[in-house]
């Protein structure tokens, strides 16, 4: 298993270099460098407004946000060239952390049409409903849902947990290569937080790649990382192993903040 | 006004002639309709009801009133218009019923006029007693014409499993005009499922008039589907106002997908305590097309439940527009109401007005509304297009959810089907 000390062989998934990113004339990425191996799981942490979250949905292909210098190499591609459906059907994915209700389009369609548009890239058959169902039963076991949950609107009269629930069923039916939690755990009482980890540990593999974007240690308790970045105003400051985010737990971000504020 | 005279003068000689065999009543009945008709004229774009529709097409066109076609027309061209063959239906074209492929049954899912010929008792104390004409020149010009449309009764405790199907047919002759007027009747406890359809063979112009009362008793429950299916030349002005009894259930669904230019007034009185209502709607346009829903939802009695849902889609050059008016009466307590009106904008020229009204005069009730008027969510866009989904593929799907989630709540299958299929071929298009 590639790992925190094996950091320095494998395949790079992910490479960012000097990523500064702008979003509405604000400069909110300043400068990140990140590079992810196949299998690792990396964690990114930091206190609110530090730019996790622009960096999570930047590298998903996020429309409102605009690159001002650097670059994203996944697989040595160019991400950043790349539109949103490109990139997911390359497998990158982005659990979203405030999900998106879609009306009128079920659950199951949704899934399926995500599904299809992702097997057509590969040259796989399509899935038909009832296909479909076959995949999509198993997947929902390791949630810990029945599939009630599969007619109803996307996201619509979800609760918080439900949402967040559905992002990790959905990384469970696209098997993406590099998946970007971002925040999932906020809003999440300790069983669901359990069973999303759970599930999230079920899928981790030396094909599949993390990154874990939270702001607190608690779901980390539960995933453990292979490596913890600590992002503050815009640029990382800090790397290192697993300890690193129990010693952010109990010591908190000024120290790093400070840090960055030198640099 | 010189339309308003030549349509009152139509009147004249049709009273005159073909309709001369009429009951005194019934005579009565439409002398009252041409009298407020000539009185109201046609609206304008001055009164609070009309801001957003002018019938200036309608009122300064010239229609004769429809002729009995040459030609009855085959099954096999109206079967694009039937949802199954099976079950009863009755057909009419520009007006007419046609008996040969109607499937009526005794005189309770007949032609009004057999009925008033043969079973007055049945209509004389419905026909006339809900929709109102005082301030609605269209329905006093409709109950000046009463003579033909769909009449169906279901007895006290009896269900009806199969839907019926009442199916309006424009031949596409030009410039004329039919007035179908239609009445339903559902006893105490009794229950039926009813699609009623207007479409084309032709293109037009032409102009339907029509007006649907339907009164459900006490207990009962009623699935009424409206299907606006009509040439996009043509213009189609029709009433449907619902009465509800006691207890009684009444679902209304209504897609409007044709004419050029479509005003629908529909009206729901909830006269007897512990009713419920759905309201169920869904206009899908575009080029130049014109729909107007005005709707009035009535809460005279307490313990009411009504949910209204109206979707708009407008593409192009259209423009929908929705009144919502909630009445809830003094005395209508622990009425509970809730309204949305949510329009989808396709194009920068498209065009939504969406007004709700609630006059509301008890204390203990709870009324909510909202409307949206925009284009698609860009959130939802990008979350679509970040599960792989292409960025015109995911404009579809959201576009057909928007319809889909009106279509959704549709008991019959058949029609929703063929509403889907519909809804899809218009966005693919």
């Amino acid at each position: 298993m590639p790992g925190h000390g094996t950091r320095d062989t494998g395949h790079a998934l992910l490479e960012v270099k000097g990523l500064r990113v702008a979003v509405a004339g604000n400069e909110i990425l300043k400068g990140v460098d990140l590079a992810i191996r196949e299998g690792e799981v990396h964690a990114i942490m930091g206190p609110n407004g530090s730019g996790k979250s622009t960096l999570a949905q930047v590298l998903a292909g996020h429309p409102a946000y605009t690159v001002l210098a650097g670059s994203a190499k996944y697989e040595g591609k160019d991400l950043l060239s790349m539109k949103p459906e490109e990139r997911a059907r390359a497998g990158v994915f982005l659990a979203f952390q405030y999900p998106v209700e879609i009306r009128g389009i079920t659950n199951s369609y949704f899934l399926r049409s995500a599904l299809n548009a992702l097997r057509r890239e590969r040259g796989e058959p399509e899935l038909d409903p009832i296909d479909f169902l076959q995949v999509l039963e198993q997947k929902l076991k390791a949630i810990g849902w029945d599939d009630s949950m599969m007619n109803r609107p996307v996201n619509e009269g979800f609760s918080g947990g439900e949402k967040k629930r559905n992002e990790i069923l959905q990384l469970a039916v696209l098997e993406p290569r590099l998946a970007i939690l971002d925040e999932t755990d906020s809003g999440l009482d300790i069983d669901a937080l359990k069973t999303v980890a759970h599930a999230v540990n079920q899928l981790r593999g030396p094909k599949r790649s993390f990154l874990i974007v939270t702001h607190y240690q608690r779901l980390l308790n539960h995933i453990t990382p292979d490596v913890v970045h600590v992002l503050a105003d815009g640029r990382i400051v800090k790397s290192g192993g697993p300890e690193l985010a129990h010693e952010l737990e109990a010591k908190g971000y000024d120290w790093l903040r400070d840090a960055a504020m030198v640099s | 006004m010189a339309h308003v005279e030549q349509l009152v003068g139509s009147y004249r000689a049709w009273a005159a002639n073909g309709a001369s065999g009429a009951p005194g009543w019934l005579k009565d009945l439409r002398e009252g309709g041409i009298a407020r008709f000539h009185d109201l004229g046609f609206p304008n774009m001055k009164q609070e009801a009309w801001r957003f529709t002018s019938v200036a097409p309608i009122a300064e066109g010239s229609f004769e009133l429809a002729q009995p076609p040459a030609r009855t027309p085959k099954l096999d061209d109206i079967r694009p218009f039937l949802l199954f063959e099976t079950g009863y239906r009755l057909v009419f074209l520009d007006g007419f019923f046609q008996p040969s492929l109607s499937t009526p049954f005794f005189d309770d899912i007949q032609s009004l006029a057999h009925v008033v010929a043969h079973r007055q008792d049945l209509v004389r104390q419905h026909l006339g007693t809900y929709a109102a004409t005082q301030d609605r020149p269209f329905s006093a010009l409709n109950t000046a014409f009463v003579h033909e449309g769909a009449f169906v009764h279901v007895p006290a405790k009896a269900t009806i499993a199969e839907p019926i199907q009442l199916l309006f047919l424009a031949s596409g002759a030009k410039q004329v005009v039919s007035h179908p007027r239609n009445l339903v009747v559902i006893e105490r406890e009794a229950r039926a499922s009813i699609v009623e359809t207007y479409a084309s063979l032709g293109q037009g112009p032409y102009w339907t008039n029509s007006v649907t009362e339907v009164v459900v008793g006490e207990g009962a429950r009623v699935d009424y589907h409206r299907v606006q299916r009509e040439s996009e030349r043509a213009y189609h002005v029709a009433t449907t106002q619902t009465h509800q009894g006691r207890d009684s259930t009444v679902h209304l669904h209504t897609v409007a997908f044709g004419a050029a230019l479509a005003r629908h007034d529909i009206g729901a009185v909830m006269a007897g305590p512990g009713g419920t209502l759905i309201l169920n709607g869904l206009y899908l346009l575009a080029g130049q097309q014109h729909a107007d829903h005005h709707t009035t939802i009535d809460h005279a009695a307490d313990h009411c439940e009504s949910h209204e849902y109206f979707n708009g889609v407008l593409d192009e050059k259209s423009r929908g527009v929705f009144t919502g008016r909630i009445i809830v009466r003094p005395g209508a307590q622990k009425t509970d109401s809730k309204q949305t009106n949510n329009n989808l904008l396709l194009s920068t020229d498209a065009h939504a007005d969406s007004q709700p009204q609630l006059e509301i005069y008890a204390d203990d009730v709870k009324c909510t509304h909202g409307s949206t008027v925009g284009p698609l969510d860009p959130r939802a866009l990008f979350y679509l297009r970040s599960r792989g989904v292409g960025e015109a593929e995911a404009r579809r799907l959201m576009t057909y959810g928007f319809a889909a989630e009106i279509l959704g709540r549709m008991d019959v299958a058949a029609l929703r089907a063929e509403l889907d299929r519909i809804v899809r071929d218009r966005l693919a298009a």
